[in-house]
This record gives structure tokens, C-alpha cells and sequence, in this order.
């Protein structure tokens, strides 16, 4: 049925969407420009004004994944046909630098920082969560002695700012060994987490009444049954929103991973600035390892994008 | 199917008692009502039988073995509750099956029991469905079917229709009624509306403030209430309740009500009758507005009185009669009385007359004339 509208309702619902676009084009302009010049000739990352329109290259791609050092003449005829074609790529974007000192083509660091950034972040996303979801479930459904001191004090944990004992946390680390490891980090970030993820799970669960977990009790399940057949899949959306904000945290850390690793466990945040290195810097290639970067949390958050958006109260039970 | 015993049953939350010595025995395949007003301990005390409330003291015994130290899953014992709980994120069917399912039992067997089931309960179109995509009553039927599928030793109920409104409360009513005579399940339901109680139970268990008030059959509970409670909380409308005294000159037995501004005559045994119950203390009296029968004419035994207002209830009315500071409420046939203010003439029918002792609210047991 088609509501008939008042012409005063026309324009505020017009005015609504220019605002909405406004807002949209504001919030998107970073990552199209990271977007653009992850994709533009070197030449063009850095023209004043900025070049809009051009033809747009994975040269800045290829150079991220490989090691370039020396630089040398542009490339004869031959040996333009005999190069692999990534290395054509960046010959083609004008690049007369290829080859490590060696001269041996080498696969660069940034997809073993990639890796360990989702090694870290997934796995601490999943302790957290994990761990969260447990301890949220006994604060909500058991008389637990001190309930409310308890939950303080885990909240009081993210108090402080973290990087204020970043210097202390390194001491340590390296005393016990875990600097530059990916437990290292995983513990770390699980600790950050967790105290998040036990009151936003506290409050899914407390949503989630209790009758479910008693019909399935007298129904003839044990409890840990009744938490993993009901309370788990009734928890699903509150699990997917927690999962999301700590994998966020985690991905996107930078000052302890900048702190605590340096190589084998380095994450790609403090990674891809490392690549300014000296000399003029090639902004088309920390664009693209940006842009890299930014793709798993998007990918990650549509992935959830229906239990973030599903309303808690669409079960049986009417309130 | 089996029988439940509850002894001595106590139950506090912190220091608050809410359950006081309650011993209860329901029969294999009886149908028992607990009723009493919000907050008297109803559900706790289902929920004990249950094994979800742990009790304080007492013993439960289900088919001859205490279970009071069980767990709900050991009891074996389906409950109703309130608000359905259906699990929303499973299928109609899988909501069925699910008490199935912890038993192990094969495939085919689940789903032979399940259908069975809704077969029975009308619901096998909505097998299907989520939960969510139900109305109130299919909700319901689900409900019930979730707890008739494992044939349990009893099922418990927790006012599982009193979310719905009031047509289909009546329909379900007869649906569960029906069921229960199918089944013969020995079925324990909690409610605080009297009507739902009389309409089903095989006997009532009214409490109130954690205490059993009166046991017994819907008849018996409404024609003997055991005490001023039980009497006021039982019946629609409500019972007329007042301070009486007794006068007797030259052998006719008076009723005065109202501090004595009206005197109802009564048989010459009660004079007698009181006496030997022994309670000399102050007198209530109570009768149910069918026993204050109205005359347009004079007759022996009747008083003068006012009608002060007049509910017209469709197949009867409802008519306040001013007496003293009080009114004195009659049933009467629609339109017997014409409009307020009204005179009519007005006797208490002795057979439906109930005696209690004013302070502890006992009935003191007196039935006149029956
Ligand atoms: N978990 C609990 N902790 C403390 N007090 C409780 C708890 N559960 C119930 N009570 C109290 O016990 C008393 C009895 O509650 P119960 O739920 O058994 O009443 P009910 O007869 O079922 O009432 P209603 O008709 O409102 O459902 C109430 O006063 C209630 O406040
Ligand atoms: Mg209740």
C-alpha cells in the first residue's frame, strides 16, 4: 500500500538521503584514496593537485611482494621477454629496479607479516571470545560470590591505558621469552579482550532466558548439553558482534606489535610503514599493502554481516 | 505415569520462606491445580517438583522414589512453561524431537513419536516452521507436544495459557482437558484464574502465602471453602462476606448484618450448632450472590432492601442491595430488578450460608438446611 506523502515529508525524506550521501562520500574518501594509489603509477601517487583519472596499474602490487634493492639500467628487449610477469608489471610502470643484490627474485616480507597478523588476530579473537562466552554464561546464570567486585575488576583491567605499561610488559617479555613469538601477542591481545568480551557476552547472555536452559534440563540434557545445544546458537549473534569488535582490536594493534616483534613475529601494522624506508618514499606501495590490509576485517564483518544486523528478540519466548 | 508426594516441603529464598510445610499427594493420572494468587508460591513450588528450584527441607517422592536430591534430568518429568520456551533457533519438529534426542533412540523411531504427536496436537502442517512464525496458540500446542512426546511420568505446567487471550484460553482449556482424558498423564498445573482451575482440575490446590489452604475437587472447594480465603478467592463474582451476629427471641434464629440494620431468618438449628462448635468468638458469614435470593413481593423470611446498583452481565445481573454501611451482592435473572434505588425483598438461602470464625477465617463447618 502506497502511504500518500505530504510535500513536507518529500523534502525532509530528500534532505535525509543528500545528508546520508554527504556522510557516506566523507567516510569513504581515506579509503578510496588508499584504494586509488594502491593502483596508481608512482609518478601519480604524489601529484598536486591529485590525479583523479588514470590508468590504473598492479605494478605497486608486485613491488609489495617482492624484494626490489638495486637499481640498474631499464631492461633490454630480452630481457624484458624472458621476465616473469610480475616483474613486467613494475618494468611496465617505469621501474628500473627488480633485482635483490643478488640478483635473484624474492618473495618480500609482507605475506609473512599478513600471515602473522591473522594467526595472532584469529587466534586471540577466538580465546577471547571463547573464554568470554564461558565466564559471561557463570556470572549471568550461577550465584557467583562477589559477582559484582568480580565484574569491576575485570572491567578495571581496561582501565589504564594500555601503552603505559608497554616498557614494563617488554621487560618481562623478554625475561620470559616471548617477545617476537606469536604467543607472545596472542596472550596479549587475548588479555586486551577478554575483559570486553565477558560484559558484552554477560549481556547477550543475560538476554537469553533462562527457561530455554531449563526446558532442555528437564527435557534430559545435562547442563554443558544445554549451554552448547541452546545457549551457544541463542548466543550466535552476541558471539558474531563480540568476534568482530576483538578481531578488530586485535588486526588493527599497532604500538605493542611495533614494541614487542620485530621479525618472525612481526604483524603487518608496524610492518607496512617500515616500508617508507629511505630515500623517496613509494607511497604506491604502502597504499597497496594498506589496502591489503583492510580487506580481512571488511571481509570478516560481511561474512557476519546477518547476525550482527539480526534483532536479539525474534525467539518464542514473548516478553 | 506415576504419583507425586510432597512432605513437608520448605522452600526459602534467603531469609524469606516461601513455601511452609507443604505435604501434597497427587494420584497416578489425576489432573491437580494448584491456584492461588500472584506470588504464593506456585511456581516454586512446580519448579521443585521440577528439580529447577532446589527445596530446603522436606522430601518429594515420584513414583516411590524421593527425588529430591536429583537432578531435573534424572526426575523425569516434563514442564510447561509459562512463555512456551521453545527453542527459537529450531524447527517446530526439531523442537519436538528435542527431549528425543537426549534418549539416543534411532532416526526413524524420533520421528514416528514426533509425528505421532502432532498428529494428535493438529500441528502437523507447522512441522516446518521455526517458532517464530507461530501464533500464540500453536505456540502453545507446541509446547506441549514437546513435553507429551517422551511420555513422561508427569507433566508439569506453569500457567501455560496465560499469555493467550481470552478466546483461545477457552479453547485451549477444552484441547488440554481432552488431552488430559486421552493421556491420562498425572499433570500438575499452576494458575491463578479460578475459572481455568474449576474448568479442569480433578482436584484443586488452592495456596496462599506459601500454605495450602484447602484440598479437594472443584465441587468441593467451592460448595465447602475451608476457610474466608478459600471463600473469597474461589467463585465469580465474589462471595458476600460479612461480620454477623446471631439473635434469638422466642425461638426464630436471627442473622443481624450491617451492625444490625438488616436481620435475615435463619433455621432454629443453627442457634445450637454454633454453640457446639465452641467458637464463641465473632462471626462471618459468607454467601455466593446465587444465594441471596430476591423476591418482588413480600414473603415469609424476606427483608426489605435498596438496590443500589445494578451490573447487567447479559445471562444475569448483578445487583448491590444497600445494607447498613455495606452492600450485599444478588444474582439475579437480567432486568429482575428494573432500576437502581429500587426496593426488593431479600432472604439469604441457609443452604448456601457459610459460617467462619471471624479471627483465624476457619470455616466452623456449619451446613443448615442441606
Ligand atoms: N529466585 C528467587 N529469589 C528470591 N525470591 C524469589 C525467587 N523466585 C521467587 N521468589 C519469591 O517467592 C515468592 C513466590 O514466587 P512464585 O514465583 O512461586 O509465585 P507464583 O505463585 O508462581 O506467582 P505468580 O502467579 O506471580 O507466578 C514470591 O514472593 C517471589 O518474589
Ligand atoms: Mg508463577
Amino acid at each position: 500500500m502506497a502511504a500518500i506523502r505530504t510535500p513536507v515529508q518529500v523534502a525532509l525524506n530528500r534532505t535525509a538521503i543528500a545528508a546520508v550521501l554527504v556522510i557516506t562520500l566523507i567516510f569513504l574518501a581515506p579509503i578510496y584514496w588508499i584504494a586509488s594509489t594502491a593502483f596508481k603509477p608512482r609518478n601519480l601517487a604524489t601529484t598536486i593537485p591529485p590525479t583523479v583519472i588514470f590508468e590504473p596499474e598492479l605494478s605497486p602490487f608486485a613491488k609489495l611482494f617482492t624484494k626490489r634493492s638495486q637499481l640498474r639500467e631499464a631492461p633490454t628487449p630480452e630481457e624484458y621477454a624472458a621476465a616473469p610477469w610480475w616483474e613486467r608489471l613494475v618494468f611496465d610502470g617505469g621501474e628500473k629496479v627488480v633485482r635483490s643484490g643478488r640478483g635473484e627474485i624474492q618473495l618480500s616480507a609482507y605475506p609473512n607479516r599478513f600471515l602473522n597478523s591473522l594467526i595472532v588476530a584469529i587466534t586471540s579473537t577466538v580465546l577471547a571470545v571463547g573464554m568470554g562466552t564461558f565466564t559471561a554464561y557463570g556470572f549471568s546464570r550461577f550465584k557467583v560470590k562477589g559477582e559484582q567486585d568480580l565484574l569491576f575488576f575485570i572491567l578495571s583491567t581496561r582501565m589504564l591505558p594500555p601503552v603505559v605499561v608497554a616498557i614494563p610488559m617488554f621487560l618481562m617479555y623478554r625475561a620470559v621469552g616471548l617477545n617476537d613469538t606469536h604467543w607472545g601477542l596472542i596472550l596479549l591481545y587475548t588479555a586486551f579482550n577478554l575483559s570486553f568480551s565477558v560484559w558484552l557476552m554477560k549481556g547477550f547472555i543475560d538476554e537469553i532466558p533462562r527457561e530455554y536452559e531449563e526446558a532442555a534440563l528437564v527435557d534430559g540434557y545435562t547442563r554443558m548439553e544445554a549451554f552448547f545445544k541452546i545457549v551457544l546458537p541463542e548466543a550466535a549473534t552476541g558471539i558474531a558482534a563480540t568476534a568482530v569488535f576483538c578481531f578488530i582490536t586485535a588486526w588493527n594493534e599497532y604500538a605493542f606489535a611495533l614494541i614487542m616483534t620485530n621479525r618472525r613475529a612481526q604483524t603487518a601494522p608496524p610492518f607496512i610503514p617500515s616500508q617508507v624506508g629511505s630515500g623517496l618514499p613509494d607511497w604506491t606501495v604502502i597504499a597497496a599493502g594498506t589496502f591489503l590490509f583492510l580487506l580481512p576485517v571488511a571481509i570478516f564483518t560481511f561474512l557476519l554481516r546477518n547476525h550482527l544486523l539480526r534483532g536479539m528478540s525474534f525467539g518464542a519466548i514473548r516478553k | 505415569m506415576a504419583d507425586i508426594v510432597l512432605r513437608d516441603v520448605e522452600k526459602f529464598f534467603g531469609s524469606v520462606q516461601v513455601i511452609r510445610k507443604v505435604n501434597l499427594t497427587i494420584k497416578d493420572g489425576e489432573f491437580v491445580v494448584l491456584l492461588g494468587p500472584s506470588g504464593c508460591g506456585k511456581t516454586t513450588t512446580l519448579r521443585a517438583i521440577a528439580g529447577l528450584e532446589d527445596i530446603t527441607s522436606g522430601e518429594i517422592v515420584i513414583d516411590g522414589k524421593p527425588v529430591q536430591n536429583l537432578h531435573a534430568a534424572d526426575r523425569d518429568i516434563a514442564f510447561v512453561f509459562q512463555l512456551y520456551a521453545l527453542y527459537p533457533h529450531l524447527s517446530v519438529f526439531e523442537n519436538i524431537a528435542f527431549p528425543l534426542r537426549a534418549t539416543r533412540q534411532p532416526r526413524s523411531a524420533v520421528e514416528r513419536q514426533v509425528r505421532q504427536v502432532a498428529a494428535a496436537l493438529g500441528i502437523e502442517h507447522l512441522l516446518a516452521r521455526k517458532p517464530g512464525a507461530l501464533s500464540g496458540g500453536d505456540m502453545q500446542r507446541v509446547a506441549i507436544g514437546r513435553a507429551l512426546v517422551r511420555r513422561p511420568k508427569a507433566i508439569l505446567m506453569d500457567e501455560p495459557i496465560g499469555a493467550l487471550d481470552a478466546k483461545l484460553r477457552e479453547d485451549m482449556r477444552m484441547e488440554l482437558k481432552r488431552l488430559h482424558i486421552e493421556n491420562k498423564s498425572t499433570s500438575v498445573y499452576v494458575t491463578h484464574d479460578q475459572v481455568e482451575a474449576m474448568a479442569l482440575a480433578d482436584r484443586i490446590v488452592v495456596m496462599h502465602d506459601g500454605v495450602l489452604q484447602q484440598v479437594g475437587t472443584p465441587s468441593d472447594v467451592y460448595a465447602h471453602p475451608a476457610n474466608l480465603f478459600v471463600a473469597q478467592f474461589i467463585g465469580s463474582p465474589v462471595m458476600n462476606i460479612a461480620p454477623a451476629a446471631v439473635k434469638t427471641e422466642g425461638g426464630r434464629v436471627r442473622l443481624a448484618l450491617g451492625g444490625g440494620a438488616a436481620a435475615f431468618e435463619m433455621p432454629a438449628e443453627l442457634a445450637p450448632r454454633l454453640s457446639a462448635t465452641g467458637a464463641g468468638g465473632a462471626l462471618s458469614i459468607g454467601v455466593r450472590p446465587e444465594g441471596v435470593q430476591l423476591a418482588r413481593e413480600p414473603a415469609t423470611g424476606t427483608i426489605d432492601l435498596e438496590a443500589h446498583l445494578i451490573e447487567p452481565l447479559g445471562a444475569y445481573d448483578i445487583v448491590d442491595l444497600k445494607v447498613g454501611e455495606g452492600f450485599l451482592r444478588a444474582r439475579t435473572p437480567a432486568g429482575f430488578v428494573a432500576r437502581p434505588g429500587d426496593r426488593v425483598h431479600a432472604r439469604l438461602d441457609p443452604a448456601q450460608t457459610h459460617f467462619f470464625d471471624q479471627r483465624s477465617g476457619a470455616s466452623l463447618g456449619i451446613r443448615l438446611g442441606a
